[in-house]
């Protein structure tokens, strides 16, 4: 046992650790969002979803950076240059399909990490702000998405942005003035394609990532909400520790660990065998470079906006203006900010809740994956009645919620966490 | 406001224009198997002989062709490179496009991605329908494009074919004169040539296949492992 207590190089680690804390706050940061950081220890399956949308993130950036190396924002030799990535840089089209695969997957998690807010409670008092930087984040990765799917100059491209930046004409009399002020062009040209390059790479991401490093800290100020939806702040321990909380890390680093390593095999799998997922995730007509002459047979948006796109189309003009449905559009998306003060349940949980929130939530999920549905199709029937049902209903889950969750007949929570 | 109001026009009837499209020849299965290096090997033979004299695959390079079909660059250059001057040149028609819109009224397509744009089944089906129309300029129409530019090319090899309608509707094409080739062997000849156009409209996509299941054996590995990790630690939490 004649060995030294501390490694020698431990010691000199330990020393470069303590070097680096008088001058910067490394151990305390660590310790205040990490190995400190206590979680409620009931979390399920629902939770996976937020660090799963951080890697997320960390990997569009990563192989974004990668893209860029290679890729020419310019309207002669954008499309070119994304054949020249798939086809003569080294993994090139690894890392397109990761690119575009994961702007798809960035939905999907983030449309469920939203669910399970709704599912628990979790934008109710006292993480109203938490939830309205969520909201934030998913405007921008909207804005994100519609900017980037510009850049490969195919033709869905050219008429999807074409169509997009269109509504923004319907506005009255400032209409005309702001589409030309988007596009920076009489029509979407090589001007309108730079500029939507600079917004994709460096403004959305800026701003993509203080919105994520905004609602990490406003988690972490108030605690996270749990299946149950009570606060376990409320019952403390001798040691000044939630006696249901377990540090974030290791416990939920290594669960979480395990939750992304099943969400990247699913990933792998449309990555390496379904990278067009049936025309969902890259769409047949982007395969032919833009061409202002030739309209695609049916313009949609990426699936991710279909729903919206819905709303959209499911609002007649009147007044001779078209401008209601963009409203609406716009509507359906603000009315996401107000979700902490419309509902006035007694109780913030699913589990607690009764059945009239419950059916509630499950139509506004089916409807919403209706809407989704109508808005890749042509607007004809019986697409465009289901719109304006699916609208309708839309609309009702949200404005109708105060009323609906005051009379539901709620269960009391429990003092403490259940398993 | 006009302009705009012109657009939601269009995007109104512009389902219906695809619908209308729709209702028109139906596709047949190309079947092709980008997997058979043969049928690679075989399709770019025909292309090179039957497509690059008008269309150019301009993304697709013939020492690329010659790595992913297993040919030596003596092969390419020999029997598959006709245009081009270097194994790194890319698979570009000899016909100037300003010329070819002025003999034919358009630019014949880049073949690169068509695969990918129109899906297999569509070229497989274009390819094999055309017929004889004397109204048409080249003499012969396509049921699947109507009014195409595009002249039939492979009359020698699969005979002359005319329509079969019922009322006004194209509903079938019929055996007109007999061509060099069996029906089955021009049905080989057009599956491997679309099997070809398959493989260039994502050169990647066999070592995709390939590469993807190793990285999901991995993956699940790892989610086993990381699994019982978890369980590991989460043990003391009651």
């Amino acid at each position: 046992m004649g060995a030294p207590q501390v490694p020698a190089t431990g010691g000199k680690l330990a020393a470069l650790g303590a070097w680096i804390d008088e001058r910067f706050p490394m151990t305390k940061l660590w310790n205040e969002h990490v190995a400190e950081y206590y979680a409620p220890k009931n979390f399920n399956f629902w939770y996976y979803f937020g660090s799963i949308a951080l890697f997320v993130l960390a990997l569009q950036i990563v192989t974004g950076i990668f893209l860029t190396m290679s890729y020419k924002p310019s309207a002669t030799e954008a499309f070119g240059s994304v054949e020249y990535i798939m086809r003569d840089v080294e993994w090139g089209w690894l890392i397109r399909y990761l690119h575009s695969t994961g702007a798809s997957a960035f939905f999907i998690v983030v449309y469920l990490h939203m669910f399970r807010a709704l599912l628990y409670g979790s934008h109710r008092k006292p993480r109203e702000l938490l939830w309205i930087f969520g909201v934030l984040i998913y405007l921008a990765l909207m804005a994100e998405a519609f900017f980037g799917y510009l850049l490969p100059w195919g033709n869905m491209s050219y008429w999807g942005a074409q169509v997009i930046v269109s509504l923004f004409g319907t506005f009255p009399l400032i209409g005309d003035w702001l589409i030309e002020w988007i596009r920076g062009d009489y029509f979407i040209s090589d001007i309108t394609l730079n500029r939507f390059f600079a917004l994709h790479v460096v403004a959305l991401p800026l701003v993509l990532i203080f919105l994520v490093v905004a609602h990490v800290l406003a988690l972490h100020e108030v605690g996270s909400n749990n299946p149950d939806g009570i606060e376990i702040k409320k019952t403390k321990g001798p040691d000044g520790h939630p006696l249901d909380g377990i540090p974030f890390h290791p416990y939920y680093t290594v669960k979480d660990l395990f939750g992304l390593s099943l969400f990247l095999v699913l990933f792998a799998a449309v990555v390496f065998f379904a990278p067009e997922m049936g025309g969902l995730f890259l769409e047949a007509p982007n395969f032919e470079p833009a061409n202002p002459l030739l309209t695609p047979e049916h313009i949609a948006p990426v699936w991710y906006f279909t729903p919206y796109y819905a709303i959209l189309r499911a609002v007649p003009a009147f007044l001779g203006t078209q401008v209601w449905g963009v409203l609406a559009m716009f509507a359906a998306i603000v009315l996401l900010f107000f979700v902490p003060w419309l509902d006035r349940s007694p109780v913030k949980s699913i589990r607690y809740r009764g059945p009239i929130y419950k059916v509630a939530l499950m139509v506004f999920a089916a409807d919403f994956i209706l809407l989704g549905y109508c808005g890749l199709k042509p607007a004809v029937q019986p697409f465009q009645t289901m719109s304006v049902i699916g609208t309708i209903v839309y609309f009702a889950f949200f404005l109708a919620m105060p009323w609906y969750s005051r009379i539901d007949r709620t269960r009391p929570e429990p003092p403490r966490v259940t398993s | 406001m006009r302009r705009l109001r012109g657009l939601f026009v269009l995007i109104a009837i512009l389902p219906a224009a695809a619908f209308a499209a729709g209702e028109g020849f139906p596709l047949q299965h190309a079947n092709t198997d980008v997997a058979s290096l043969a049928s690679l090997q075989r399709g770019a033979r025909n292309f090179v002989n039957y497509c690059l004299g008008c269309h150019s695959a301009k993304y697709m390079r013939y020492s690329q062709v010659a790595a992913d079909l297993a040919l030596t660059e003596d092969d390419v250059r020999a029997n598959l490179m006709f245009t081009g001057t270097s194994i790194y040149d890319s698979m570009e028609s000899a016909m100037p496009a300003d010329k070819a819109r002025q003999w034919f009224g358009n630019a014949p397509p880049d073949l690169s991605l068509i695969a990918r744009s129109r899906g297999v089944d569509y070229v497989y089906t274009f390819m094999r329908s055309f017929y004889v129309d004397p109204s048409r300029p080249t003499g012969s129409n396509n049921a699947l494009l109507p009014q195409t530019a595009m002249p039939n090319v492979f009359a020698g090899l699969q005979g002359t074919q005319q329509p079969r309608y019922e009322s006004t509707h194209l509903v079938a094409l019929d055996p007109l004169a007999p061509g060099e080739m069996p029906a089955a062997s021009f049905d080989s000849f057009v599956r491997d040539t679309v099997a070809f156009l398959e493989y260039v409209s994502e050169p990647a996509k066999a070592q995709r296949m390939s590469l993807g299941v190793w990285v999901i054996l991995f993956l699940l590995m790892f989610t086993v492992f990381t699994w019982f990790l978890y369980k590991e630690y989460w043990k003391d939490v009651k």
